[in-house]
């Protein structure tokens, strides 16, 4: 049964309301209630193509799957990958927060910015990948860095600016980069990492049909992170359009928060719906809840399953919402809060405690457990991320160039990186 | 003493230019044996009539582009005489013999594989290698240069080509954030080993669009290696260089240089991307140039050769970094320095160049550094205007005979 079989999505009845005096709005989502996956036939467009969307409503409120005597055979997740799944989000929830303390006293500075309430995407995505898949993110790239494996000491190093950092303190908050898990960035400019994670999906394709090299489970795939902002960014469309033209192995992943910086999503596109777009395409979109962890694993099983097997791209439209501003400098003042208290309620890390309960897959003592474990974490990454030393002078011209003779031959005839001095970093180049 | 030498391409923007029956090529085909042995032979076309008087062109407009001899230092004559072809056949015979060594490379740009490349530089490679391995891709310079410094992160070595250097500026975000910067951001963890090439610079009446020099707008980059080719020998030499490097690297080549013809040895070789070429050794005074600037400069060097000049003449061809040693050595001998660029005169490799020369040998210096540069003017279309634009020889010896006064 195909996450991806065609749904009618009725049409969207949009969250911002402008006016101070409407009601809130119900946000944009998935299928009305019934178990599992519509199968309506979706209306064609003018060229003939049918629209491809889904929403699994697998977490749907009315379902009662703890109801019989062993529920957890009617669970979706088994209790292990239940509890990876709370662990990593709660991991990034926790991370997060000591940031904003952090930034607050000073221990980091410049643009800071925070993925709490995006959790579930990250980690319905990120916990189904392998060490060999490459992850793609933007500027609120902490919780993907944490998700693909990358030590919280790491992280929280770099923040510091210290040379312990993933990337000895030369990158910061938006340039998290990690070689041996595959994180290929962390980018500030929106729309950069998009064509970077469709050239990691060539080399993948490349890999396996010029150098025939081969992984029995199938091709490395990258998936890429980026926002509703993005997606009117030509960039987006331009890759879009070469990743299906190849067949490459990636996975567009849309994190649909609904404002860039404080330009609402329905003011800047003309059409909103972005899932829609993957069909202009040629490739699949589909969009999800995003606040769901169990929908957005269960629509990424089948988008990285198709990715692996050289079926080519999809695009998977993630509406989510950050609970704080989009930088600890944003003072947030455009959202409305009953749109905040909104979609507080649907809290994934919530959401999910409650359905792990509800499903008996695991006791409060031993999710409590988990987040005492998660706060030491955090904790001992603060800790060493303070003890840690900053770069030493001879750092600054180290790493410019991969082969220092980059930076050429002196007046002596000799390489500027072979000048003693250099390596001191008080060389003049 | 300098072997004179030259062709003229001469290419209209329509996208048929690659055909060589349809090069309208300018005068010359004088061929003299260089010092070393080597011999340059050009093919010579008459003018056709086009749409101004050839006569009255030639006068005054320099069609020819003078190449010189080999040099000591940079080029070798082999035992085995060698093998004679143009200089887009070189740069195609320095990727093949990558691409043959090293399955990781790759190219990928607009029209590289069927076509051939709209400089011919690619041609039959895709029939040999495979659509994959020399990618067309569509016309999406940001997303195509993102995805080669994408694939170069992730163990690939791209050469990505501009079908026009101006069409780069497209790439710009890429090229300088990421291509440049990636490594260092990263603290070292990724490697990006891409070559960006393309055809740029003045070309025939290719209207402003098409004759930019991006050199001026790369330079500042960090973490970018730049290098410009002017002779077959030295394009396939840095082409080979640039794909073996670990780091970014630009490599500049010339719209009207593509039909240089020249012998080069049959061995493989490859330079030294940081070195600059000497050109002409000399004792009066010292002329940097590079691409195509170099053959107006040859041209001048015959004239002032014979009004009793001596002029030194070096290639920089590694635009940055500069060679400072071959440049500081000829600059301590003659204390005189010309620098003759094709970059507009404002924020050029001249200006760094100069700036660089005044840093470091400022008490070597007998007079100013002139600096002969483009005109700060969009490449207008009529050929009188775009001749005015351009340095030409005329105004390289007027400019020797004042530094040298």
């Amino acid at each position: 049964m195909s996450a991806f079989a065609a749904v009618r999505i009725p049409s969207p009845v949009l969250v911002g309301a402008r006016s101070a005096g409407e009601k809130p709005c119900a946000p944009f989502v998935s299928c009305p209630a019934g178990h599992g996956l519509h199968r309506t036939h979706v209306r064609s467009t003018r060229l003939g193509r049918p629209l491809l969307a889904v929403s699994s409503d697998v977490l749907s409120g009315q379902k009662s799957l703890g109801s019989n005597s062993s529920p957890s055979h009617h669970a979706v997740v088994s209790r292990e990958e239940a509890l990876v799944l709370y662990e990593d989000m709660v991991l990034g929830r926790v991370f997060e927060d000591m940031c904003a303390q952090m930034y607050y006293r000073g221990k980091m500075f410049g643009f800071v910015h925070l993925y709490n309430g995006q959790e579930a995407v990250s980690t319905g995505f990120i916990k189904l990948l392998e060490t060999r898949d490459s992850v793609v993110s933007t500027y609120r790239d902490h919780v993907h860095a944490l998700s693909k494996g990358v030590p919280a000491r790491a992280v929280m190093a770099e923040l510091f600016g210290k040379a312990t950092g993933c990337c000895r303190g030369q990158g910061g908050s938006m340039h998290m980069f990690s070689a041996p898990h595959n994180l290929l960035g962390g980018f500030a400019f929106i729309g950069e990492g998009i064509p970077v994670a469709t050239g990691a999906a060539f080399s993948s394709k490349y890999r396996h049909e010029v150098l025939k090299e081969s992984n029995p489970n199938g091709l490395d795939v990258t998936v890429a992170f980026f926002g509703d902002g993005t997606c009117n960014n030509g960039q987006f469309f331009e890759c879009l359009n070469m990743a299906q033209l190849w067949k490459l192995p990636i996975v567009f992943v849309v994190e649909n928060n609904l404002w860039a910086i404080g330009m609402s999503h329905l003011r800047a596109t003309s059409d909103p719906e972005i899932w829609k777009k993957g069909p202009a395409f040629g490739m699949p979109g589909v969009h999800v809840d995003g606040m769901d962890v169990l929908k957005v694993r269960e629509v990424a099983v089948e988008a990285i399953g198709r990715a692996r097997s050289g079926e080519g791209p999809t695009l998977v439209e993630c509406e989510t919402y950050r609970f704080r501003g989009h930088s600890l400098a944003d003072p947030d003042e455009l959202r409305k809060p009953d749109e905040k208290a909104h979609y507080a309620a649907r809290d994934p890390i919530i959401t999910l405690k409650k359905y792990i309960l509800e499903n008996s897959l695991a006791s409060e003592t031993e999710l409590k457990a988990i987040e005492k474990k998660i706060d030491e974490l955090i904790e001992d990454s603060v800790e060493f991320a303070d003890s840690s030393p900053p770069p030493p002078r001879s750092q600054l011209l180290e790493n410019v160039f991969a082969d220092p003779k980059g930076f050429g031959i002196g007046p002596d005839g000799k390489y500027r990186c072979e000048d003693p001095k250099f390596t001191e970093g008080t060389a003049q180049v | 003493m300098a072997a004179a030498l030259q062709t003229a391409a001469l290419l209209s923007a329509s996208p048929n230019l690659i055909d060589p029956q349809r090069f309208r090529v300018g005068l010359l085909a004088r061929s003299l044996i260089g010092r070393r042995g080597s011999i340059f032979v050009v093919r010579s076309d008459g003018r056709t009539s086009g749409f101004f008087n050839a006569k009255s062109r030639s006068g005054n407009f320099i069609t020819n582009a003078v190449a010189t001899k080999a040099d000591a230092s940079t080029s070798s004559t082999a035992s085995k005489p060698g093998h004679e072809l143009l200089l887009f056949e070189a740069l195609r015979e320095g990727l093949e013999e990558e691409m043959d060594r090293d399955p990781h490379v790759c190219v990928m740009g607009e029209d590289v594989g069927h076509y051939g490349g709209s400089y011919k530089v690619t041609k039959g490679l895709a029939t040999k290698y495979g659509d994959l391995r020399v990618l067309d891709t569509p016309i999406a310079e940001n997303s195509f240069t993102g995805m080669g410094i994408g694939a170069a992160m992730t163990g690939l070595r791209p050469i990505v080509e501009g079908m026009n250097m101006g069409f780069l500026l497209l790439a710009y975000n890429q090229i300088s954030n990421n291509c440049g910067m990636l490594h260092y951001t990263s603290g070292g963890q990724f490697k990006i080993p891409i070559v960006i090439r393309g055809p740029g610079g003045v070309g025939r009446q290719l209207g402003a669009e098409h004759s930019q020099r991006l050199e001026s707008y790369f330079q500042s980059i960090p973490g970018l290696q730049m290098v410009a080719c002017s002779t077959p020998y030295n394009a396939k030499g840095l082409m080979k260089a640039a794909i073996r490097s670990e780091n970014p690297v630009v490599l500049f080549e010339h719209v009207l240089l593509y039909n240089l013809k020249e012998r080069i040895p049959d061995e493989e070789y490859v330079l030294c991307l940081e070195e600059a070429e000497m050109v002409r050794p000399g004792e009066h005074v010292t002329i940097l140039t590079y691409s195509r600037m170099r053959y107006h400069v040859m041209q001048a060097v015959k004239t002032l050769v014979n009004k009793g000049y001596d002029p030194e003449v070096i290639d920089i061809r590694s635009l940055k970094p500069f060679d400072l040693y071959t440049i500081g050595n000829s600059v301590k001998k003659t204390h005189r320095v010309l620098i003759v660029e094709e970059c507009m005169r404002t924020g050029g490799i001249g200006s760094s160049l100069r700036a660089a020369i005044i840093d470091n040998f400022w008490d070597y210096l007998d007079a100013p550094i002139m600096c002969l540069s483009s005109q700060d003017v969009p490449t207008p279309y009529a050929g009188t205007l775009e001749e005015w634009t351009v340095v030409q020889p005329a105004q390289i010896v007027a400019a020797v005979e004042q530094l040298c006064q």
